[in-house]
């Protein structure tokens, strides 16, 4: 477990700590590149790439037709040949289209190669609803795709981590998708002027309690705060683990919480048939089973797809009164 | 444009134009659903900065003729499928402005009952197979509808010769569904016609940047051996004379066609599109030869079919509809969250299907 560093106050928007990692490996390696639709010279069509036409040129900055099964896989041969290249999805809900690259040739070359040819390459995008999008614009591919092993999975809640993770991302040797949230865009925190990577694998404490230990990642960690709030006020207090990374799953910060608070609630926004939720209690059951002093809760999106009226897409989510609930229904 | 293409224009230029023999009553029906439309997406662009419309929303001005003109060239109960710049085939189709609007306003008298929004108009009756928020996704459900009409009426014996429609914009021609779909479709003799709505920019990638040949979409159409054809669409009756032959031409022997339709947006792409990527003097040089106004121009000075005051009858009729539509959509109540969350996720939903809640039976369409 590692807690953010909050030296200095120099704040700035989630996307722009996004912009400021892309842009400082940019600097310090020539192998990479950003590819996608729209990024170029449209500035992004959230404006995480704004400006980056201008500093790096369209060499490295290239703009891409509505092309997803052929732009990703583009990207993974790439990154075989010896590039590392950062392939941003408008949406995660349009890397559907091409899931055979991303989950077929992406994260099982080295194995089906024989470790001659790994995969160095991030994926990027806005993950889970934006807002009234509907069914096929809305997708938590967390679940989904954690499913594929030789793949990594970041999933940030705040510009510090992101930035920090970004970094990580396209550091590494392996295919690493990394989800990010249109609703968190335009969120401010606190991001150091100094060079910082966040470790995958290790999650953040982000509040300490000690009655139900409540695990999340990326933007329902925020719903979760809210419960927490709330909950405070009936006398419960939750430690609040943010996993930042999926897989891998910093599953020993969960039992080390757990063997404190004996009970636990994983917040995720996927669906809750076979979920990172799911898992995260597998888990939990089979590490750490004589801790438990009540079932193991999940709070996911209800199990439908995403709906687009206003009043049908707040139920659906797993927000704050979902998680005060379930966290009510198993601390007395 | 192919030959197959240019025969045919040679065929119909010898002939009086088609749309001269079309009565006034279908002409003034297309006047009148062009502005229909042009009214409606106006109030949807003022409803949607009210915050009564959410999510992303597409308008379908300047377009509209488009629309209009190739659902006028086929028979009601031709399946028609889009993606999900979608109001206007909507409308052209026939929905109900009301179920129209309050789709986009999420509530339950909604063509979708408020679960799909703007980018989704489905109106079975009207044999509207949706609108398609997932670029390109739409075209292999083209030939998927024109497959299953050639397989009732040849197999089962059964409905008539029937054409598919599918629209796409020129994003969707990057897209490899689609150029799997046109395969299949010229391998299978499927009578789809792949209509582009052409209109120069997905987003902010002006088509020259995004596809090749772009100068002349008909060579992809060469390349799967299906009909191809050039064809302006902002004006209707231009339109209708190059476009129903193809249609004639593709019912009745089963094969598919392919058309660039040259068309243009007035406004951004969706609510929030700065418009860098064009200038103002391009899209004030464009509205020059607005499609509604060529027409009505037509209708009153060549055709002498309407006056001055037929048109402004018009107007006042448009105007008049698309504000019991908004009214209607803003009386609506909202989908029951207990009744309606879980309700359309399975036909029949067995028990065990979800750790979360059983799946239930929800409210009746209200265009079923
Ligand atoms: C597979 C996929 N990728 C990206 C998007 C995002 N997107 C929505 S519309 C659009 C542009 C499409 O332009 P075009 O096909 O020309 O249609 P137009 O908007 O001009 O009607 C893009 C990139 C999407 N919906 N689906
Ligand atoms: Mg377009």
């Amino acid at each position: 477990m590692t807690a953010a560093t909050t030296n200095g106050d120099r704040t700035i928007q989630f996307r722009e700590a996004l912009r400021e990692a892309m842009t400082e490996e940019m600097r310090q390696d020539e192998r990479i590149f950003l590819l996608g639709e729209e990024v170029a010279e449209y500035n992004g069509a959230y404006k995480v790439s704004q400006g980056m036409l201008d500093e790096f040129g369209p060499n490295r900055i290239i703009d891409s037709p509505i092309s997803e099964n052929g732009f990703a896989g583009l990207g993974i041969a790439a990154a075989m040949y010896g590039l590392r290249p950062i392939i941003e999805f408008m949406s995660w809900s349009f890397s559907l289209v091409a899931a055979d690259q991303i989950l077929n040739n992406a994260p099982k070359m080295l194995y089906m190669s024989g470790g001659q040819w790994g995969c160095p390459i991030v994926f990027r995008g806005n993950d889970g609803a934006g807002g009234q999008l509907g069914s096929t614009h809305s997708w938590c591919v967390e679940a989904l795709f954690a499913n594929v092993p030789g793949l990594k999975i970041a999933i940030p809640s705040d510009p510090y981590d992101a930035k920090g993770l970004l970094k990580t991302a396209i550091r590494d040797e392996d295919p690493v998708f990394f989800l990010e949230s249109e609703r968190m865009l335009s969120d401010k925190g606190h991001v150091p002027e100094e060079e910082y990577t966040v470790p995958f694998g290790k999650a953040a404490l982000r509040r300490e309690g000690s009655d139900c230990t409540l695990v999340s990642f990326g933007r329902p960690v925020h719903f979760c705060q809210e419960a927490c709030d709330i909950l405070e006020g009936d006398g419960i207090t939750c430690d609040l683990l943010d996993m930042r990374t999926v897989r891998p799953l910093d599953s020993e910060s969960i039992v080390e919480s757990l063997k404190k608070t004996n009970r636990i609630v994983v917040v995720d926004q996927s669906w809750p048939f076979a979920s990172v939720a799911s898992e995260v209690i597998s888990q939990v059951c089979e590490k750490a089973f004589d801790w438990l002093d009540a079932p193991p809760k999940r709070v996911n999106s209800d199990d439908v797809p995403a709906p687009y009226a206003k009043n049908l897409e707040a139920a659906f989510l797993p927000h704050a009164e979902k998680i005060v609930t379930t966290v009510r229904s198993i601390v007395r | 444009m192919s030959t197959a293409t240019a025969d045919k224009d040679a065929r119909t230029k010898s002939r009086k134009r088609p749309s001269a023999e079309l009565p006034d009553k279908t002409l003034v029906g297309w006047l009148r659903d062009m502005m229909l439309i042009r009214e409606f997406e106006i109030r949807t662009m003022q409803a949607y900065s009210n915050a009564k419309i959410g999510g992303f929303c597409h308008v379908y001005i300047g377009q509209e003729a488009l629309a209009v003109g190739t659902i006028g060239s086929v028979n009601p109960d031709d399946p028609v499928i889009t993606a999900y710049r979608d109001h206007g085939h909507a409308l052209a189709r026939g929905m109900d402005p009301g179920a129209c609007m309050a789709e986009m306003y999420g509530k339950i008298t909604g063509c979708a009952k408020g679960k799909g929004g703007s980018m989704h108009m489905f109106d079975k009756p009207n044999h509207l197979y949706g609108g398609h928020g997932i670029v390109g996704a739409q075209t292999p459900l083209g030939a998927g509808l024109a497959f299953a009409a050639k397989y009732e009426h040849e197999v089962m014996g059964k409905g008539g010769k029937k054409v598919a429609l599918c629209y796409l914009g020129d994003g969707a021609l990057n897209q490899g569904a689609l150029h799997e779909a046109m395969n299949l479709a010229g391998l299978m003799g499927l009578p789809v016609i792949y209509i582009v709505e052409n209109n120069g920019y997905s987003m902010g990638t002006s088509i020259g940047r995004g596809t090749t040949m772009s100068e002349d979409l008909t060579k992809k159409a060469d390349a799967y051996g299906i009909l191809g054809a050039t064809i302006d669409g902002m004006d209707i009756l231009n339109l209708y004379d190059h476009f129903k032959p193809i249609v004639d031409t593709c019912r009745e022997e089963s094969r598919p066609a392919f058309i660039d339709m040259k068309t243009y947006r007035y406004h951004g792409h969706s609510m929030s599109d700065p418009q860098k990527y064009r200038t103002k003097d391009e899209v004030e040089g464009v509205k020059q030869r607005d499609s509604i106004e060529l027409l009505a121009a037509y209708l009153m000075d060549d055709r002498k079919a309407i006056t001055e005051d037929d048109r402004k009858a018009i107007d006042k009729e448009v105007k008049a509809i698309v504000r019991d539509a908004m009214k209607f959509a803003e009386e609506s109540p909202v989908p029951d969250v207990d009744a309606e969350l879980y309700s359309d996720v399975y036909v029949n939903p067995s028990p065990g299907c979800s750790p979360i809640r059983e799946y239930v039976k929800g409210a009746k369409n209200p265009l079923l």
